[in-house]
């Protein structure tokens, strides 16, 4: 089989272990570190089309992971000082009890 | 290609496992180990430069700052351990999953994808380095400015207001 359709199902499947466990925990650190998953999923994604695409002239996929890991840096650091604002108000970090904005 | 079952075996095997614990702790732990695996692949693609990128901020920086958000949102050690997830809200989470990943992985299997090139591309530091300089100069920039107006947010929001509460 072609080595890029392996890496594109492992991404894939790395990306839907993410998702599951964005969906199914309520905690709001694994709900984050689900979405770290998912990004780390995409950036599998340039990577494997920079190493086994046609054309590899360049280093633009190398470039594009460099600054995703960047944002995805400041994605985390800035959701964990949500993480703990949030329990600093309601004692706990539990997503379902997150209801104070709720209409 | 064995390298790569290997990686993926350690890489899903420990992701899927750090889901499914309740302490926190050792989900965090789990999922450095996931987080070294996606360096290893990136290695095993010939991106040596990402795979250290990978090491130096996820396995140091990112795994870090998620153990301290652990440790600073308890009261006692037992409430680092999670409640259990409810059966239905499970079971619609692995179905969701599921679908992503049967969609994704027939749209991968029906596309017919360019032969791969033989040779890995030749990729320097010294050239990462120019590029960066060079006509990525910009978004090298604002990529800063971004990363210092996130921290500097994310310290403004986590901080403690003293005058908050006096009584």
């Amino acid at each position: 089989m072609n080595p890029l359709t392996l890496c594109l199902l492992l991404s894939s499947a790395l990306f839907a272990i993410g998702l599951t466990a964005a969906l199914a925990r309520t905690n709001t650190i694994l709900v984050l570190l689900g979405i770290e998953l998912m990004l780390n999923a995409a950036n599998l994604n340039f990577i494997a089309f920079w190493r086994f695409g046609p054309s590899t002239a360049s280093a633009t996929g190398v470039m594009f992971v460099l600054f995703a890991i960047a944002i995805a840096a400041a994605e985390a650091a800035v959701g964990l000082a949500l993480v703990i604002a949030v329990y600093r108000h309601q004692k706990n970090i539990r997503l379902s009890e997150a209801t104070r904005l709720k209409g | 290609m064995i390298a790569l079952a290997a990686i993926a075996a350690v890489m899903l095997a420990s992701a899927a496992l750090a889901f499914t614990r309740r302490n926190l702790i050792h989900s965090a732990l789990l999922l450095v180990l996931t987080w070294s695996g996606v360096a290893a692949f990136y290695l095993w693609a010939d991106a040596q430069f990402v795979a250290f990128a990978q090491l130096l901020v996820y396995v140091g920086a990112v795994s870090m700052v998620v153990l301290f958000a652990v440790l600073l949102t308890r009261r006692s050690l037992a409430e680092s351990v999670d409640h259990p997830v409810t059966l239905r809200r499970g079971a619609l989470a692995l179905l969701a999953g599921a679908a992503v990943l049967i969609t994704l992985a027939y749209a991968v299997l029906n596309t017919r994808l360019a032969p791969a090139s033989a040779a890995a591309p030749s990729v320097t530091v010294k050239q990462i380095g120019q590029q960066l300089m060079g006509e990525h100069a910009a978004s090298l920039l604002i990529v800063g400015v971004v990363l210092t107006v996130a921290l500097i947010g994310a310290a403004v929001i986590a901080v403690t207001d003293e005058t908050e509460d006096p009584s």
